[in-house]
């Protein structure tokens, strides 16, 4: 009799041992196949995307140190310049930081408001959820160099239209990822609030926000940071800032290497000062915790 | 075999465990009790080097195991197996991947990324399941299941690791008394039939008396007590949880049989009173 049970026993650990073995070699397999598609997709698209380049991609590497090359030997030789030209430039640095921040601070502020409305379980419309989440798909799928260009053609050059459009898009962005946030939000402060009769904004803005709001600020520190290099890049549409500085010495061309390099650092010490302020608030922020 | 020699681990200010010394001469099943914050976790985490010691020796065989760094640190770590509290599993990977991560010291890096055990074991991952009595949810991934099963789980990972010493952190608190039996019934077995030594936290009497050979007792990081569970006097229990008179054993009892004893008790005194 127990002779019996224990011959059952090992009979059914053999066969979870083969179902899990099976499965394991199943999943084996499609790991490996994966690989090869994976393998075989990067080597054609990248022999696609060779053969369509005007020059050769193998042709063209070697000299893609060239003009970095120029610019420093050039800058090396006008060092003295360099603090100079760093401190002519600042006022337009702090032009660019301005706009960053200002629509940062806008984009962050819509995209809160926008990512409840587009949050399941938080939404005041549950039934416009879609309706809300479109809008953000629309706001991010229009590049803001497009929106800048529309605005500065109705409004004129200047800051104005580059903040309105990086705060579109910032609005976008940061939208969908506060709404995964809201997501992840307990709902039983939300629950507790409903309880004793608060309307949707006390809920939200008594419930959800405090739990949110450590990821909302270090997201909105990252948005800040890009938004940085965004409004940067605008100032080559005509929106002032940095970036127009930048322009005019890389298009001008001969002799400006040392404008380049004094803008280059500029905006390498921005970022980098603000990548410490940010993680520096974002940990007295975790730490109250 | 393992000799812990006045390690003592601050936190600022305060003083987490405090020249803490003892000697386990062969495979014992030991407990240790003491109130919340006596520094049984830091003591158990020290001992597997999830947490340095401040000052003093962990010795494990004539090995000075607190000087160990990297690979055979890691090594140390593979030999004595720890149990969280809340089973510290990967919730969103399967029973048996979850047990073969007892390997992960022995196998390469890249291997393990790609989940690639070899097939004996993952045999002997399905039997360690079997032994515990879950074989069935092999398959299953870890969130799935209960606390209980969840916690047999980890013990199949500790056992996994084959390890000389198994620890176990609050290895019950979280479970409800029938799975709190299994599961301590398991770690009994580990130590009878595998001749392994297990240290495990525990937060109440009954379950150290129960279960270990030897029990140790701490308050504010020292050690107030070190005995058999004989020697185990409700004073002496009192002085470990610096209690007063009222306290009693079974008020923070949480086996079946003490249950038993209690609700017999309400039902003959409510019987008394009709």
């Amino acid at each position: 009799m127990t002779d019996m049970t224990a011959g059952q026993a090992a009979a059914r650990v053999k066969s979870v041992q083969d179902a899990y073995l099976e499965m394991t070699r199943r999943k084996r397999a499609y790991g490996a196949v994966m690989l090869i598609v994976f393998v075989a997709l990067m080597v054609s698209g990248f022999r696609v995307a060779d053969g369509r380049n005007a020059g050769g991609f193998w042709d063209g590497i070697g000299n893609i140190f060239q003009f970095p090359g120029e610019v420093l030997s050039e800058a090396g030789q006008k060092i003295a310049n360099l603090p100079g030209l760093m401190w002519k430039f600042l006022p337009s640095l702090i032009e660019t930081v301005n706009i960053a921040a200002a629509s940062t601070l806008l984009g962050a502020l819509g995209a809160g408001m926008i990512s409840l409305l587009a949050t399941r379980g938080l939404a005041k419309w549950p039934g416009l959820i879609g309706l809300f989440r479109r809008i953000m798909d629309i706001l991010r799928a229009v590049p803001e160099i497009v929106i800048a260009l529309v605005l500065i053609f109705i409004l004129g050059g200047g800051p104005v239209p580059a903040m309105i459009a990086i705060a579109i898009h910032t609005m976008g962005a940061l939208g969908k990822l506060f709404s995964e946030v809201n997501e992840n939000a307990s709902l039983k402060p939300v629950e507790g609030l409903q309880s004793v009769g608060a309307t949707w904004g006390q809920r939200m803005w008594l419930g959800v926000i405090p739990q949110v709001a450590p990821n909302y600020l270090s997201y909105a520190l990252l948005r800040f940071e890009i938004n940085i290099r965004a409004s940067a890049i605008l100032g080559f549409v005509g929106s002032g800032g940095i970036g127009y500085d930048l322009k005019n010495a890389f298009s001008w061309g001969q002799g400006r290497y040392d404008e380049v390099a004094a803008i280059f650092l500029l905006l390498f010490g921005t970022i980098v000062l603000f990548d410490q302020m940010s993680s520096h608030f974002r940990n007295t922020l975790i730490g109250e915790d | 075999m393992l000799s812990i020699e006045k390690l003592t681990r601050t936190f600022g200010q305060n003083t987490a465990v405090d020249k803490v010394s003892f000697t386990v001469e062969k495979p014992a099943m030991i407990g240790i009790i003491g109130r919340s914050g006596a520094g049984k976790s830091t003591l158990l985490r020290m001992i597997n080097r999830l947490t340095d010691a401040t000052s003093g020796r962990i010795l494990f065989e004539g090995r000075d195991v607190t000087a160990l760094k990297g690979g055979d640190k890691r090594a140390w770590q593979s030999d004595c197996a720890m149990i969280f509290q809340q089973f510290n599993l990967v919730p969103r990977m399967d029973v048996v991947s979850n047990v073969l991560h007892g390997t992960l010291n022995r196998r390469s890096t890249l291997a393990t990324m790609f989940n690639l055990y070899p097939d004996a074991d993952i045999h002997r991952a399905i039997e360690i399941l079997d032994r515990l009595g879950i074989a069935d949810h092999a398959p299953k991934r870890a969130e799935a299941l209960s606390g209980g099963q969840q916690q047999r789980v980890a013990i199949a990972r500790a056992l996994m690791q084959d390890p000389r010493i198994v620890l176990a952190d609050e290895p019950i608190a979280s479970l409800d008394p029938m799975n709190a039996q299994l599961v301590m019934d398991d770690l009994r077995r580990i130590h009878e039939e595998d001749g392994r030594t297990v240290i495990a936290n525990l937060h109440t009497l009954d379950t150290a008396r129960r279960y270990c050979d030897r029990v140790i007792g701490m308050l504010h990081g020292r050690v107030v007590f070190d005995g058999t569970p004989a020697q185990l006097t409700t004073g002496v229990a009192r002085d470990i949880y610096g209690a007063d008179a009222s306290f009693s054993e079974d008020s923070t009892s949480t086996s079946i049989e003490t249950l038993d004893r209690n609700t017999a008790r309400a039902l003959r005194e409510a019987e008394a009173a009709i």
